[in-house]
């Protein structure tokens, strides 16, 4: 009742004001006035027809809402429709618009200025097309309802236009929600069909007359309201723009009271639940990609993601339905390709992004627009198509030494209509883009460059102390060993080589090829226990060599033996063959000769063994 | 040739011979590294592949739901990691935590292990300073992976102590995949267990190498690997009594040695004065029953080097003798009478019931049902080891062969370490996990020591048969084959036989653990998922659900009473106060809660309003067949409950000695807190086709009280698949 008692309050301070002196001459020759109260956000759409009957000519009109609806009042355009009748031919661009006090005048209402492209003349007249779209300006009530209740909403309005001038004539049409009405103000030829409710038309209204009207009806659209959206905007000049988009989302109707019975909602959603919400749809621009669903605690798996050429679209649910008061938060995040958002201009670079939210219908009390730019950018502006809060931030991302500019754009109370592209200018040189892999290239280097110094430098404190040297003479004894186990692998491999040639004998028949490589094999093998001299007596002078000796010794022996009686076998069977001997007298020859090679190889491949063990 | 020789060696003039006789091999010459460098790069791929292997294998969960923190436990410490990154260490040492146990509190800092959550910090700010912008969260679900890799390479280390580098390498695959060690490592499972595991093995790894080498330097590690453990897990109880009981048995055997003393006095003293330093453990090393052991030894030690001394000076063997007896004999009676003058006293603490439990499976049973309750604290089945070690329970026997066979300090402490943790796993399900590594370890010197032993036959028999072949083939005409060595002519056909087998063998066993990661230990037990009616994944959610229902939509001091096993997600993704929680530190409080739900709802309404309790969480299964609810866990509320009020009597709960939700259910059952609050309205929803409304799916029965009606709670909340419900009780009505 409180808020009758306001209304009429608001009656008495304008009938006082009507005696306050006209502002112009000017005059509202027509005035529609078309009220959309179909979703949670309530747009009033006016065309006026402005005609100058003063001498003076004027340059600007004032546009006049009663502070109840000011203090709502999201997004304000003016448009000039220079067309004729109802055709769509508004000019694209609004006017100039601007919130002034003019003096004589009660703090309840408040002014804003539109300043015309060209002044008006005497007798002229134009229109002008204004659209205010207002949030939280449709109060529930009851305030409370329980879940199987329906949400009944209150919207109250003036029926004659607020205004400093005169209007002549002037009507007003709401459109409501496809649903019930529960009662509205009747006036003088009040019509109410189907969902459109008809004031007027009104004749003849003086300025500042106040007629209110109270409209209850039902809607249960989704009354989505975000008390916060931060969106981040990261630019990676690889090729990639990321969105992420942080919602702190509420139910902002009727509260919900009492209990929430999981069996009534799930039996029968939309009656027993008609004023939750479940799901919300997000536009997203085209080729969208990488889309993610998620809160604080995880990723929310009810999710769906359809797109063509022209957008992207996510329907969300969020983890459970929102009655009335509900809260949910969460995060979507999505990347874009660059080369739709990010353009250059003389020299500068520009981000061309919306502003708003994509999800539809939403209004957001706090909106918060960061727009990273990669490190390194200079230079930087933004510019919105409306008043914005900016500043200056930075942020540490990966691989960032000086963190990354940030620009801040901050707005309270937005609507869909604030959808509108806004440009973030900056310079940047596009080497830098090389900087972050070159320093992980970088460190990559000097981590390998660490383990091979590491592995080669000798980092022992003490050189002196015994274990230090015995370490070292350890190491050196390896060396040696190893290298003999290289020079007999290689006359074991020259024994090979032997046995090879004598199998190509024992096929071809070829002596020539066979002494060859016997002769070759020969000069290599000449050189080995000359080698091995060193080596055997470095192992010899060395205590730490003791235990291995014996095995090194025992292994050089036994190769020398193979090897002679392998040179043995191989002069026999060329012998044989030049004397054109058969196969079996050649096998006889060298039978005896034949077990102990064989014997002997076994036994220096276990030694060999032994040896590269050590 | 001339990169074979080491630079600064004498360079091998037979290189230019060489050049033209092995042209043909003269570019893998050239490439060739030396056998030692070979192996050197084998082995450290072989690594590098077995530590990779050991992460990704336990991402499973992270690639089929997401990067989150699973299970209860985890979430305490998620919690708690996320509070000391964003208040310093110092506040969260003093840390008392308002949240859970209301209206207790919990002074968190002086009662967790905080080895978990200061790693992850210092991970997360090692990575942070490095410029890689990550999420604690990440960092907490890959922590236990990162551990376990790193356990690899400690297993590799142990085993090439213990063995060779062979067994080294078959230890660290081993280890990596193993599942009784995955069970507790999955990206995500971010617990204590995770990081324990890998200093327990560490510890001990540093210690056999402080015995072996007699090196003050490995002892100090050591002491320093033990200081990690206890500030990570209780289970540090299990190294210092494992330690002295090993020495005790080095002492026995006969193997003392000098190099035993020191690793032993320097690993316990400083290590003993480390632990001293995590407040939850305190001056436990000198006041618990438990830790009386080690001291034990460390004096034994003392006398024994003492008395060794002495023989040194003393040159008569019977005045050594009589010295010997009467030293002897006043040490051991000092120490008796020390020790039962501490424990009269109430210096020393009596053994805790978590170590009676372990050393008598029935203890925990009758006498403290909040330890029996938990499923992981059961005895092991059967069937749970052949789950977790597969063929490594036939092999460690094998490589328990293998060790007795070459006895030394070092497979003494693996014998030991097995068999003393094998024992504990019998016990305990969960401790399957200690005896993991000795497992892995044990059964890598088998499988290392048999494959040694095969490939060795079989190389050298096909060398023999390879110059046999060659000089058969050298006198292609001849008739007669030289025969050569054919002592065991089946000898190289059953060494590769035998070969295949082990290859089969642990080719079953690779595919057994990547089976058990993907099936078993892959789910976060926070999201179910199920297969739908047409082959396709189902989500349930409903947990997460409630939670997020819980943090949005509550005055933040809302208090919720919930049984314990959901205390620690309700404080970390509800961020709401919880009334008891998996820290089960008080019997009683958990006993209040026990007696609320089990009695009627007036008399639980008094409980829960003297507890300010505004919310009651239940967990509720019977719609989606869940079967790990509150109603399954009922009957553990009623023991805990009456365990502490005798007022609660578990007969009034069993119709016949039967736990019964259906009509045959007692009328105490049917009418209790619980009961009401899981089946409120639950009668009147059909669950399944073709039966009667009120159908219980978890239990398969038709529940017997349909009409519920609520007086001092009424519904806040249900999840979407019922699982979670959310009451919230009501002001007292004269205040309305």
């Amino acid at each position: 009742m409180m808020r009758f008692a306001l209304t009429l309050l608001f009656t008495f301070t304008f009938a006082l004001l009507s005696s306050s002196p006209v502002f112009s001459d000017l005059i509202l020759a027509k005035v529609d006035r078309r009220i959309d109260l179909t979703s949670q956000i309530v747009r009033i759409t006016t065309s006026l027809k402005v005609e100058n009957a003063g001498s003076n000519p004027a340059s600007e009109i004032l546009l006049s809402f009663p502070e109840n609806q000011a203090k709502h009042l999201a997004y304000l355009t003016v448009t000039l429709n220079e067309g004729k009748g109802k055709g769509k031919a508004s000019s694209g661009a609004g006017l100039p618009v601007e919130v002034v006090v003019p003096k004589d005048v009660p703090n309840s209402l408040t002014f804003y200025y539109v300043s015309l492209p060209k002044g008006l003349g005497k007798g002229e007249s134009l229109l002008l097309d204004v659209l205010a779209v207002f949030t939280h300006s449709l109060e529930p009530f009851p305030e409370k309802i329980s879940q199987a209740d329906i949400q009944l909403l209150l919207f109250q309005d003036t029926a004659h236009y607020l205004s400093p001038y005169k209007v002549t004539v002037q009507s007003l049409t709401v459109k409501l929600p496809e649903a019930r009405v529960e009662s509205y103000t009747k006036l003088e030829g009040t019509k109410l069909s189907g969902s459109e409710l008809k004031y007027g038309p009104f004749h003849n209204i003086p300025p500042f007359s106040y007629l209110p009207i109270i409209i209850h009806f039902e809607n249960n659209q989704p009354f989505a309201v975000a008390e916060e959206l931060v969106r981040e905007i990261e630019i990676s000049h690889w090729g990639n723009v990321q969105v992420t988009e942080h919602y702190n989302l509420f139910h902002g109707g009727a509260k919900s009271k009492g209990e929430f019975s999981r069996l009534d909602y799930q039996a029968r959603p939309y009656v027993r639940g008609a004023s939750a919400f479940r799901r919300l749809v997000a536009r997203l621009p085209p080729r969208a990609h990488s889309v993610y669903y998620r809160d604080e605690i995880g990723n929310i798996s009810t999710s769906s993601l359809w797109g063509d050429s022209k957008k992207t679209e996510l329907e969300i649910e969020p983890r459970y339905p929102l009655f009335g008061g509900w809260k949910t938060a969460f995060t979507i995040g999505y990347g874009l390709p660059l080369r739709d958002f990010l353009f250059e201009l003389d020299g500068k670079r520009f981000l061309n992004f919306s502003f708003g939210s994509p999800i539809n219908e939403l209004v957001i009390d706090t909106l918060i627009v960061k727009v990273v730019l990669p490190e390194g950018s200079k230079v930087i502006s933004a510019s919105a198509p409306f008043p914005v809060k900016q500043r200056k931030e930075s942020k540490f991302s990966h691989l960032d030494l000086v963190g990354r500019p940030v620009v801040v754009l901050e707005k309270n109370n937005v609507v869909p209509e604030h959808n509108e592209y806004f440009q973030v200018y900056y310079k940047f040189n596009s080497l830098s883009m090389l900087r972050e892999p070159l320093m992980l290239i970088f460190g990559f280097f000097s981590l390998f460059v660490a383990c091979i110094v590491y592995m080669h430098a000798d980092l022992s404190i003490s050189k002196s102390s015994a274990s230090y040297l015995a370490k070292v003479q350890w190491e050196e004894v390896q060396a040696t060993v190893q290298q003999i186990h290289n020079i007999i692998s290689n006359c074991l491999t020259a024994h090979d080589k032997l046995e090879a040639s004598l199998r190509d004998l024992s096929r071809t028949g070829d002596v020539q090829a066979c002494k060859a490589t016997r002769k070759s094999v020969d000069s290599l093998l000449k050189g080995v226990s000359k080698d091995l001299k060193p080596l055997v007596a470095f192992l010899q002078s060395s205590p730490q060599a003791a235990h291995i000796l014996p095995k090194v010794e025992e292994l050089i022996a036994k190769e020398r033996d193979l090897q002679e009686r392998l040179m043995a076998k191989h002069t026999t069977v060329v012998d044989c063959y030049e004397k054109k001997l058969g196969g079996r007298e050649i096998e006889n020859r060298i039978a005896p000769n034949q077990q102990k090679i064989t014997a002997l190889r076994q036994e220096v491949d276990d030694l060999m063994d032994f040896i590269d063990e050590i | 040739m001339a990169a074979s020789s080491k630079p600064g060696s004498p360079p091998s003039s037979s290189s230019s011979m060489a050049q033209d006789l092995f042209n043909n091999f003269s570019f893998s010459k050239t490439l060739k590294l030396k056998t030692k460098q070979q192996e050197l790069l084998i082995r450290v791929t072989v690594l590098t592949l077995i530590y990779i292997l050991a992460f990704i294998t336990r991402l499973f969960s992270v690639l089929r739901y997401e990067s989150m923190i699973h299970e209860f436990d985890p979430y305490f410490n998620y919690r708690t990691t996320l509070y000391l990154t964003k208040n310093g260490f110092a506040e969260f040492w003093n840390w008392f935590d308002s949240e859970s146990w209301y209206p207790l509190g919990r002074i968190i800092g002086g009662t967790l292990y905080p080895g978990l959550m200061l790693t992850a910090a210092a991970l997360y700010s090692v990575l942070r300073f490095l410029r890689f912008a990550v999420h604690i969260r990440e960092v907490c679900v890959l922590t236990a992976p990162f551990f376990a890799s790193n356990t690899t390479l400690v297993a590799y280390f142990f085993g090439k102590e213990i063995w060779d580098s062979g067994a080294g390498i078959v230890a660290a695959a081993l280890i990596a995949i193993c599942p009784g060690y995955i069970s507790r490592s999955v990206a995500g499972s971010y617990d204590n267990e995770g990081v324990a595991i890998f200093a327990l093995l560490l510890t001990f790894y540093l210690f056999v190498k402080a015995v072996n080498t007699g090196s003050l330097a490995w002892a100090l590690a050591s002491a320093f690997g033990y200081f990690y453990m206890v500030s990570a897990w209780g289970g540090y109880v299990f190294i210092i009594n494992l330690v002295p009981l090993y020495v005790l048995v080095l002492l026995v055997t006969g193997r003392y040695s000098l190099r035993l003393y020191v690793a032993y006095n320097c690993m316990y003293v400083v290590g003993m004065l480390l632990a001293m330093q995590i407040r939850f453990v305190g001056f436990q090393h000198v006041q618990s029953g438990e830790h009386m052991a080690a001291m034990g030894v460390f004096f034994l030690l003392q006398v024994f080097f003492f008395l060794d001394w002495v023989r040194h000076l003393l040159s008569d063997t019977k005045l050594f003798q009589a010295f010997l007896r009467i030293t002897v004999t006043g040490a051991v009676s000092v120490g008796a009478i020390a020790l039962g003058v501490g424990t009269a006293s109430g210096y020393i603490s009596p053994w805790t019931g978590r170590f009676y439990s372990l050393l008598d499976p029935t203890y925990a049973k009758d006498h403290i049902p909040i330890i029996a309750s938990v499923s992981e604290h059961q005895p092991t089945a059967w069937s749970s080891f052949m789950f977790d070690f597969h063929i490594l329970l036939f092999l460690f026997p094998a490589g328990l062969y293998f060790c007795f066979k070459r006895l030394s300090d070092a497979t003494i402490f693996i014998v030991m370490y097995g068999l003393t943790s094998m024992y504990f796993a019998g016990v305990m399900v969960r401790l399957i996990l200690v005896a993991t590594p000795a497992v892995c370890l044990i059964s890598a010197i088998a499988v290392s020591a048999t494959v040694k032993n095969l490939t060795r036959l079989v190389r050298s028999q096909s060398q023999a048969v390879q110059s046999g072949s060659s000089k058969g083939a050298s006198t292609a005409k001849s008739s007669s084959k030289g025969v050569i060595d054919n002592s065991q002519p089946f000898q190289r056909n059953g060494a590769i036989a035998l070969l295949l087998g082990a290859f089969y063998l642990l080719t079953r066993y690779a595919i057994h653990c990547t089976w058990v990661t993907s099936e078993a230990y892959s789910s976060p037990s926070i999201v179910l998922a199920a297969r739908g009616a047409n082959g396709n994944r189902v989500i349930f959610d409903d947990y997460r659900e409630a939670y997020f229902w819980l943090r949005q939509n509550t005055p933040p001091d809302a208090k919720v009473m919930s049984w314990w096993d959901y205390g620690y997600q309700i404080t970390a993704m509800g961020n709401r106060t919880v009334i008891v929680d998996n820290n089960t530190w008080n019997n009683t409080h958990i006993a209040t809660v026990g007696r609320a739900m089990s009695s009627y709802e007036d008399e639980a309404y008094e409980i829960m309003r003297s507890l300010d309790v505004d919310y009651v969480l239940v967990v509720f299964g019977g719609v989606t067949g869940y079967s790990s609810d509150d109603i399954n866990k009922f009957l553990w509320m009623v023991r805990i409950g009456g365990g502490v009020f005798p007022v609660i009597k578990e007969p009034d709960y069993l119709a016949n000695g039967e736990y019964r939700v259906d009509k045959g259910a007692t009328p105490k059952m049917l009418n209790c807190l619980m009961y009401k609050l899981s089946y409120y309205r639950f009668g009147e929803l059909t669950t399944e086709y073709g039966k009667p409304p009120g159908f219980d799916r978890a239990r398969g029965v038709e529940i017997g009280n349909k009409d519920i009606k609520l007086e001092y709670l009424e519904e806040a909340f249900t999840t979407q698949n019922w699982i979670v419900r959310i009451y919230k009780v009501k002001p007292p009505k004269n205040r309305w």
